[in-house]
């Protein structure tokens, strides 16, 4: 055998993706048992996908069913075996592409929303400039005292995202944020 | 069956899980006992309906039962303690996850008071093993654990088999509580699609009757559908005459003597089937997964054809290769509504394919096997043929371990039947034959069962041995002994330069002394003469044989598509030279991870 200089290689082929990534909004239920969470999280760390937010809850009690929403970007062609990978797993009932279902019904976009608490401490001027602009923003007060105020505003995540640059220079201690809860619009169920 | 089977008794954990082994047609749990699982194997020592297979590694269970699962189409069974028995447990979980085999594992786990205390023995076994099971359940209550077992079966056995694992605390084993049937109705978040939509259907026959240059590309998938899969298959071909090929995975599914056959397709493939890939304008893959090994550089994949997909898992429609007409469903069910609207509608113009067949008689002209012989060393190829045309005859099973012998076998040994070939595909585990052949020898007391093995990977498991002796289970290791980690050698040669990094084992034991330490019977053979005499040898031993086949330290494995390659760009036997090697991988490779 030569030994020669040879280009490096691999066992592997890899293709240059050629799409392009979309944030997807998708709706999963599933049966509240302990570890189901693990098994959707662990699917996208796994496979490499992404999650940019995740929104868990019990939603049917009797029926021991939790809802979890999750938004994630990907190309098209990630974001269908997303969903296929989802629907492998045992305890998932059913997984919807809220995006691609509100494309469907002639929608831009799917229902979402978002809650955040907004802590703002300050005296002075900043004070009342932070309370006039809650009011602007419709985020209503839950605690104060004299020096801070805890705001809890509701509503889309860029509407969310601009309240708290806002608040920024205004004395902004600490925020949190549920993640997107979501469905789509008209009478049908997911 | 007992005869409490229809009825609630109240029993201990321990007595539910061999009282559900039994309800689910268990006959053999291969395993290891340990602190965690000792009231199990206290249940099983009281009983004889199920028989237990005690191995000599807990991974060694794990390839045994998939090698008992594979050649049987039941579920295979695993019994492993806590900790580390659950741990060793994790090879053969993700290598039946890869290739779908419907695996059992039951594991013990520290009593659920202890569970989070760090514990002797004690390991987070749901969460180590949760992306290596198809499914998994810790049992928490007793009044639980029948219904879990029964379902574990259940999500291992049916849609795309797989691995479970149930794990089951110590405490859970002593308590009582009652024990429930098999049930009937299933979880309703689980319910694998298997009757394909018929439309589909109907656009698939379509297609196919109008192509001119069609090839069914075959998988795993038709042999884990069962025998009337493997059969309808076989009537598809005879009534479109269209060629076949198919996967490491498939073979068997049709018979390698069959007119159709174009042998097996992707890295190692032949150059008839691997251009036949590429040149084809209807394709119909069915229950394979156009994993990376079968389709080379995937820009350049078949890149003129119109796909049809048949698969009973949506996820793998789409995955790596665009299709244009997925059939999701069990491909024994597809099959048979295929075949039944072929018969129905679609003539088969064999006349028609007559350019496309004399294409293919000149792909199959080149001869990608042959190799050169050699009349004083064994060439590996060489070897397997020997072990083929001496053993065809019989009631054989073969097994392998991964490398360049796996490759030849795949070549070079023809099957007939499905379930014939057990091997490591999807992972490519070392060290999966030699338990794998311990578990078909179970399941086929009378069959001749072989492990097609090479030198290195069969130290990984050589310790099963022991159970082969233990267990009369008279299995055959054939070992291609070149003395180096062929395959790893090969890619050396082809993409570092040639420098052969610990690829070469310094210190080899004798094959021999060691198979009789061992209990078994030993054999050399170094001669190509010699060779038939000590097959004949080793076929006849009535007890586990290992056989060292001394053959040609350097002969490489070919054809091959090398790395960012397409299927008609083959680096054929008699073209690899060492230039044609050293320069196979070229400047765009580089651009590879």
């Amino acid at each position: 055998m030569n030994a020669q200089l040879q280009p490096t290689g691999s066992a592997y082929f890899i293709a240059k993706e050629t799409e392009k990534p979309e944030n997807h909004t998708l709706s999963v239920l599933v049966d509240n048992e302990p570890g189901v969470l693990a098994r959707v999280i662990g699917l996208f760390s796994g496979r490499g996908y992404n999650i940019e937010s995740l929104t868990v809850s019990e939603t049917e009690h009797e029926k021991h069913l939790s809802r979890i929403t999750i938004v994630t970007r990907g190309t098209p062609h990630v974001l269908e075996q997303i969903k296929h990978q989802l629907e492998r797993i045992v305890p998932v009932h059913r997984v919807v592409d809220l995006t691609v279902r509100s494309h469907e019904l002639g929608q831009e976009r799917p229902l979402e929303r978002e809650l955040a608490l907004v802590k703002v401490a300050g005296t002075g001027e900043a004070r009342v400039e932070a309370l006039r602009l809650a009011d602007a923003f419709r985020a209503s007060v839950i605690d104060a005292n004299t020096e801070h105020f805890i705001f809890e505003i509701t509503g889309k995540g860029s509407k969310l995202d601009q309240f708290i640059a806002i608040m920024k220079p205004l004395g902004l201690v600490e925020i949190c944020r549920t993640g997107v809860a979501a469905m789509n619009r008209g009478p049908q169920g997911m | 069956m007992s005869s409490g089977q229809n009825e609630r008794r109240e029993m201990t954990g321990a007595e539910m899980v061999v009282q559900a082994l039994k309800d689910n047609g268990v006959k053999h749990v291969f395993g290891y006992p340990g602190g965690a699982v000792l009231p199990i194997y206290d249940e099983i020592f009281q009983q004889d309906e199920v028989e237990h297979i005690l191995v000599r590694h807990e991974q060694g269970a794990g390839h045994a039962a998939e090698g008992y699962a594979r050649s049987t189409g039941k579920a295979g069974v695993m019994l492993v303690t806590s900790g580390p028995g659950a741990t060793n447990a994790v090879t053969p979980l993700q290598d039946a996850l890869m290739d779908s085999i419907p695996l059992v594992c039951l594991t013990g786990q520290v009593p659920t008071s202890l569970i989070g205390s760090d514990a002797f023995q004690e390991c987070d076994t749901i969460g180590i093993t949760r992306p290596c099971t198809k499914h998994n359940w810790l049992v928490k209550d007793v009044n639980e654990l029948a219904a879990i077992i029964h379902e574990a079966f259940h999500v291992a056995t049916t849609g795309r088999p797989g691995p479970v694992v149930v794990d089951i605390p110590k405490d859970v084993q002593f308590a009582k509580g009652i024990y429930v049937p098999p049930q009937t109705a299933p979880r309703t978040s689980y319910r694998p699609k298997v009757q394909g939509d018929l439309e589909k259907i109907k656009a698939a026959v379509e297609l196919m009757a109008n192509a001119k240059r069609p090839i069914l590309y075959t998988g795993g998938g038709v042999i884990n559908s069962g025998p009337e899969a493997s059969h309808l298959l076989r009537e598809l071909v005879d009534l479109t005459g269209f060629p076949i090929t198919s996967t490491l995975m498939g073979l068997g599914a049709y018979p390698a003597s069959g007119k159709n056959w174009m042998g097996m397709l992707g890295m190692h493939g032949t150059y008839e089937a691997n251009m036949a890939m590429h040149d084809c304008d209807v394709m119909v893959c069915i229950g394979a997964r156009f994993d990376d090994r079968i389709t080379g550089r995937l820009t350049a994949f078949s890149p003129n054809s119109k796909k049809i997909h048949i698969d009973i898992d949506p996820s793998s429609i789409n995955k790596n290769v665009h299709t244009d007409v997925p059939i999701i469903g069990d491909v024994g069910r597809v099959l048979e509504d295929l075949v039944r609207l072929w018969r129905a509608t679609a003539k088969a113009d064999k006349k028609a394919l007559h350019p496309w067949w004399e294409q293919i008689a000149k792909w199959r002209a080149r001869d990608s096997l042959a190799y050169k012989m050699n009349h004083e060393v064994i060439m590996p190829q060489y070897a397997v043929q020997r072990l083929y045309a001496l053993t065809k005859d019989m009631d054989t099973y073969i097994t392998t371990e991964v490398g360049q012998h796996q490759m030849w076998a795949a070549q070079h040994y023809h099957f007939e039947k499905p379930n014939r070939w057990m091997t490591s595909g999807g992972l490519g585990t070392m060290g999966y034959g030699l338990p794998a052949a311990l578990g078909v020898q179970i399941a086929h007391p009378d069959a001749l069962v072989i492990d097609i093995a090479g030198d290195a990977s069969v130290q990984m498991t050589m310790q099963e041995m022991s159970a082969a002796v233990q267990h009369e289970a008279p299995i055959k290791i054939f070992i291609l002994n070149n003395q180096y980690m062929g395959m790893v050698r090969q890619w050396q040669q082809l993409l570092h330069g040639n420098r052969l990094s610990h690829s070469y084992t310094e210190a080899m034991p004798d094959f021999v002394k060691l198979a009789e330490a061992y209990g078994g019977h030993g054999i050399r053979c170094e001669k190509p003469d010699e060779l038939d005499d000590a097959i004949k040898e080793m076929i006849s031993v009535k007890k586990p044989v290992i056989f060292d086949c001394r053959v040609a330290t350097l002969a490489n494995c070919f054809p091959m598509i090398p790395s960012g390659k397409a299927h008609n760009e083959m680096l054929l036997p008699d073209e690899a030279t060492d230039e044609a090697v050293a320069n196979a991988i070229d400047a765009k490779g580089r651009e590879l991870v």
